[in-house]
């Protein structure tokens, strides 16, 4: 038998090709508090386990078929200039019952665990602790019915214990996502869907809207912020707590007094009012500006200056624009926003 | 000697007035390669925008459009009329059949298409292409004025995909050759039959999903109005009821073409045929019973996601019965490796790479992860990549000599599928591993910092090698029109009957309609020592359809009055539709009894009959 | 050239599937029905949703008139058996009797149609619009879109009759002929399930 080089090309390609399958095992994980194969909650974990399952049984499916594949194209290769024609087989039933039984048998196997872990991930406790998830363009709200806090972009939750989320969108149909904690559930605007949710670790995580939703899809960011139980009270305690620290500055003062001119219709500023845009209180301490810019000056004005361009078919009016302040009072505004930490 | 199809001055009249199933074929083709390459446009757009985090190259909304018109072109005015480009060449030859069982309404179909595909594409210089996703879900579809085009294009050449899957089934099932039972006809037909019922029973749901957004949008209808107690779910169960036979109606005809072509360039029957004609049924079957695998995270409850997960994974066991009887063909033949045999025989691997993150996708609760990221990109893009583009390459080479007479070149072919694996490869593979690191699907642009920037840079080189293959399919094309090899009758020492008659065939097919005495006729009467079919008929006039205009002026008629929706024109609507009733009307009262033509060869002697 | 079994009147058995054309277009139309039917489905499910979401508006129960809905439904069942008179008729090769038996088809077709058209007149003065509620724009999609298969049907068949008035009958017309017959059946039988689901069930509830 002889192989020349078109034969070994074509099997290389494709013997490369189960390498590079084979890699998908050991295959880079990804980010931490972010990949999904890096679970850090009880709902990733479970998913996890099935990725792995179906990629295991499907890597050895994958695998019999290429080495089959692999065998037919080497040993049956026309020698050039071989014109003879070969017995023609009309076909085998064992085979037929063979290949069409062991995936079904395969098929169990992978079915069993689903629906199990089908039913576990939709049981939502009665007794956890309630979250209120609402997907706006292009923000998240996250209200705590227990407690009467709402917030925006950060959404707080103590370790351990499993939450309740409830979902739903104000506009579009959005999807509420954070991989490295659990899967992920569309936010609807005519029904409310629920889901639970847990950590094992402490830490900030990323969550991320995987429905289409606009323009500002990809910029739909938010977070997750795990702490310990005591943390969390203590959080929940600052976001009760109706005042604010005083504006330190003249400037801040300044920016204050915009706020509550321009601003205050649609952002409340006290943890437990509800308000068309997003919830300000304690964005000081929040880790982003328009849920995907770093928190800080530079970008805060650059959000004031022109949130179309900084998050295309937003629905905040322009300050700028629409309400007619001029860049030393949206520096003052910054200046005032920066400051509402919670305390 | 025999004058083809294909032998009269070229005439722009003769092509836009033609009913020749082989002549439309051609349309479609090259319609299909048009916009092929398009949408191809559309997708290096994507790429190079998310070839580095935060990039500006494209901005939210226009990323949107484009990224809507990639999924929109590829699927509806690039797959659909390759595909019924070979169903149309192929199909009538293989059963032994003149023609469709409907000329002109096969006409009118390529036109409705050529339309309606006009008329969404002109979405980009009127104010802006649909933004919402192949998928248009409601009711952020509503929100933008590119959704009526969307939707007014889809209507026009969804009607024309229906009418030609009529077509197409009343053909098969009324016109075949004497001899030729169904459990005798090539696979490639067989698959044409499944995908046709699917075309009927899917696209009509999708004409409904359209109607109701068009309703919502132009006439404030209140379905999806959640305030006066709309639902917006209702609209993806409908989609996807015919979304999910879409892409099975794509595929069938593919896993077809491949069938014939690696019995053909095996030398060898197709292994397990009944088998094939049963998985592909199942296939269709099924086909109908899974769509809410896309709705995973709606939000329908366990019960409907373990029902809808273990239903998909079962579509998984005829696809696999296909794939071990198409490396079994091979086992025990001689593999002949043309570029059609390299074709077809890669689809293999790639469609089985395809196929069983499919099966992954399918268990609902690693689909919570999976579900709307680049997993799912690379899964379908390997399918319909790896697997339906490269079977359309496959017929192309396969079929090319039969329909224009030349050989595609070969060295050209090579070099082109070498450059296109390559180039699928790197794309799509990676693509995997950032669904699973966290990366959304039908996002403008990414942060950076998350571990995904060297994967998309990669993920965009891909995208340049596959330009680079179509440029040579392209430049293939053009030179063997130009210059190439001329093709005997049957290059490919051939199986079934289209390899019985002269490449390129005369208008009317079959001067004698053949008798079919087995599976892959035209193999069976050479091995039989025969060097031409055996006839069902003495050499005689043959009746043949007219060509007429008015398919061309009716589609027209349907384009005027969809820009009379979209603009609110009530007298747009009433021209336009006035133009396609008058038409309908014209077609109605005159009498069409069609032209008999003498074929080649035909004396006329007392008792003896002599062919050339 | 095939030879057809004549009868005594003329005609084949069955003269509209007597040629290749004939018999082809018989299994297209029925193909064409079976897909219509899966878009009437959808419109039914669309319906079938939002019976009940009236915004605040009448319910099926309030609105509905019900003894002239009846007297709609017992025209076009009426109509469908004249088709089959004309059908019958056409298969004997009595060329007046099919036209007249068409005709009255088209008569009682173009009565539905006014019944209806006043139907709704009606529910839009009690507030029952297309735009009122998602149950107003799936009940006048759905039964709207039925009317129009109506008004179709009766344009179709009117213009058979008047293209083929001095016209005997034969293989080449038979099945133009059939098919439109056939048409009819299927906008009758699509109304009785709009009577059963929309209204009847609209009634109780």
């Amino acid at each position: 038998m002889e192989f020349s080089m078109k034969n070994w090309k074509t099997a290389g390609r494709y013997i490369l090709l189960l390498v590079l399958a084979a890699l998908t095992l050991t295959g880079c994980a990804g980010q931490e508090n972010l990949s999904a194969m890096i679970p850090k909650g009880e709902g990733a974990e479970q998913q996890y386990d099935l990725i792995k399952l179906t990629t295991y049984i499907m890597l050895l499916v994958t695998a019999v078929v290429i080495i089959l594949f692999v065998y037919a194209l080497v040993k049956y290769r026309a020698k050039p200039g071989d014109k003879s024609i070969p017995k023609q087989v009309e076909g085998n039933a064992k085979l037929e019952f063979l290949w069409t039984a062991i995936p079904l048998v395969l098929i169990v196997i992978i079915a069993i665990p689903t629906v199990k872990s089908e039913f576990a991930l939709a049981d939502v406790p009665e007794d956890a602790m309630k979250i209120k998830v609402t997907a706006n363009q292009f923000w998240w709200e996250f209200e705590y019915p227990d407690y009467g806090v709402i917030t925006a972009q950060d959404m707080y939750m103590p370790v351990g214990d499993k939450v309740a989320l409830e979902l739903k969108s104000k506009d579009v149909i959005h999807s509420f996502w954070v991989p490295a904690l659990g899967g992920k559930m569309d936010t609807n605007p005519d029904n409310v869907n629920k889901m639970w949710l847990q950590a094992k670790e402490t830490g900030i995580y990323q969550g991320k809207c995987t429905e289409l939703c606009g323009a500002g899809h990809a910029l739909m960011d938010f977070k997750v912020v795990v702490v310990t139980q005591e943390e969390f009270d203590a959080w929940i305690e600052k976001m009760k707590n109706p005042e604010n620290p005083a504006p330190p500055t003249a400037k801040a003062q300044e920016g204050q007094q915009i706020f509550e001119k321009s601003c205050m219709g649609c952002h409340a500023t006290n943890g437990t009012g509800r308000s068309m845009g997003p919830n300000m209180k304690g964005f000081g301490d929040r880790s982003t500006v328009a849920g995907y810019l770093e928190l800080n000056e530079e970008n805060t004005m650059k959000w004031l200056k022109d949130p179309e361009k900084v998050k295309q078919q937003n629905k905040m009016p322009s300050p700028m624009q629409d309400l007619g302040l001029n860049e030393d009072q949206l520096s003052a505004l910054t200046e005032y926003l920066l400051g509402l930490k919670l305390e | 000697m025999a004058t083809s199809y294909l032998d009269k001055k070229f005439s722009l009249w003769d092509w836009l007035t033609t009913v020749d199933h082989k002549k439309i074929g051609t349309l479609y083709f090259f319609a299909g390669i048009f916009y092929f390459a398009v949408g191809g446009l559309e997708a290096l757009f994507i790429r190079i925008q998310l070839m580095y985090p935060m990039n500006d190259f494209l901005d939210g909304e226009t990323f949107n459009q484009m990224m809507t018109m990639h999924g929109t072109t590829m699927l509806f005015f690039a797959a659909t009329p390759l595909l019924f480009g070979f169903m149309n060449w192929v199909v009538p030859l293989q059963i032994g059949a003149r023609d469709v069982a409907f000329p002109f309404l096969n006409s009118l179909g390529f036109w409705m298409f050529f339309f309606g595909a006009l008329l969404t594409n002109s979405s980009f210089f009127l104010g802006g292409a649909p933004q919402a996703g192949w998928t248009s879900y409601a009711p952020l579809a509503l929100d933008y004025k590119g959704t009526d085009f969307f939707v007014l294009g889809l209507q026009i050449s969804g009607a024309g995909t229906i009418m030609s899957a009529i077509n197409f089934l009343t053909t098969i099932f009324t016109m075949r050759a004497p001899g030729m039972t169904l459990l005798r006809m090539p696979l490639f037909t067989w698959s044409t039959v499944v995908a046709s019922a699917l075309i009927m029973f899917a696209f009509t749901p999708l004409t409904g999903a359209l109607f109701l957004l068009m309703f919502e949008r132009m006439f404030d209808a209140k379905f999806f109005d959640v305030a006066a107690g709309g639902n917006v779910v209702l609209y993806e169960h409908i989609f996807w009821i015919f979304g999910h036979p879409e892409v099975y109606l794509l595929v069938l005809p593919a896993f077809g073409i491949i069938s014939d072509v690696i019995a053909a360039v095996s030398r060898k029957r197709l292994f397990g045929y009944h088998s094939m004609v049963f998985a592909t049924v199942l296939i269709g079957f099924i086909g109908f019973m899974v769509w809410a695998h896309h709705m995973f995270a709606v939000g329908m409850g366990p019960t409907v996601n373990s029902v809808f997960g273990i239903a998909t994974m079962l579509v998984g066991v005829p696809t696999g019965i296909k794939v071990f009887n198409w490396i079994f063909t091979m086992i025990g033949g001689k593999v002949q490796f043309n570029t059609a045999g390299l074709f077809a025989i890669s689809f293999i691997p790639s469609f089985v790479i395809g196929g069983v993150t499919g099966v992954m996708l399918a268990s609902s609760v690693a689909d919570f992860q999976f579900h709307d990221t680049y997993f799912v990109i690379a899964h379908f893009h390997y399918v319909i990549v790896g697997g339906i583009v490269q079977a359309v390459f496959a017929g192309m080479f396969y079929w090319w000599p039969k329909i224009f007479g030349k050989m595609l070149n070969e060295t050209l072919g090579k070099w082109m599928f070498w450059l296109f694996l390559i180039g699928f490869n790197l794309t799509f593979y990676i693509q995997h591993y950032l669904g699973l690191w966290g990366m959304p699907r039908r996002v403008f642009t990414y942060l950076p910092n998350q571990g995904w920037d060297t994967a998309n840079f990669v993920s965009t080189v891909g995208a340049f090698f596959m330009s680079a293959a179509v440029i040579l399919l392209v430049i293939n094309v053009a030179v063997t029109f130009a210059r190439g090899e001329k093709a005997v009758q049957d290059p490919w020492y051939g199986r079934t009957l289209e390899w019985s008659i002269p490449s390129p065939p005369p208008e009317y097919n079959f001067a004698r309609t053949p008798i079919v005495r087995s599976n892959d006729p035209w193999w069976y009467e050479k091995m039989q020592g025969k060097k031409e079919m055996q006839y069902a008929e003495p050499l005689s006039e043959i009746h043949m359809p007219n060509p007429s205009i008015i398919p061309l002026i009716m589609a027209f008629g349907t384009f005027i009055a969809g820009y009379g929706f979209i603009y609110t024109s009530w007298f747009g609507v009433f021209l336009g539709f006035g133009i396609t009733g008058v038409c309908m009307f014209i077609r109605s009262i005159k009498d069409d009894h069609g032209q008999h033509v003498h074929p080649e060869g035909l004396h006329v002697e007392k008792g003896v009959h002599h062919s050339a | 050239m095939s030879t057809i079994d004549l009868k005594a009147n003329g005609l084949p058995a069955h003269p509209e599937r007597a040629t290749q054309e004939g018999r082809a277009k018989l299994v297209g139309f029925w193909l064409y029905m079976s897909a219509e039917a899966v878009l009437f489905a959808t419109f039914f499910g669309t319906f079938m949703t939002f019976r009940n979401s009236v915004n605040g508006g009448p319910t099926g129960a309030e609105l509905f008139a019900i003894p002239m809905v009846l007297t709609a439904t017992a025209i076009l069942l009426v109509s469908s058996l004249t088709s089959v008179f004309a059908i019958m008729a056409m298969q004997r090769n009595q060329a007046s009797k099919m036209r007249f038996w068409f005709a009255v088809t088209v008569l009682l077709g173009a009565s539905f149609l006014g019944l209806e058209v006043y139907e709704f007149v009606e529910y839009v003065h009690e507030g029952h619009t297309f735009t009122s509620s998602p149950f107003g724009s799936s009940f006048y999609t759905l039964v709207g879109f039925h009317g129009a298969h109506v008004l179709f049907g009766v344009l179709w068949i009117s213009t058979l009759l008047l293209r083929n008035i001095n016209r005997p009958i034969d293989t080449y017309v038979a099945p133009k002929y059939y098919v439109a017959s056939l048409y009819w059946h299927f906008v009758d039988l699509v109304w009785v399930f709009i009577f059963t689901i929309v209204y009847l069930f609209g009634m109780v509830g």
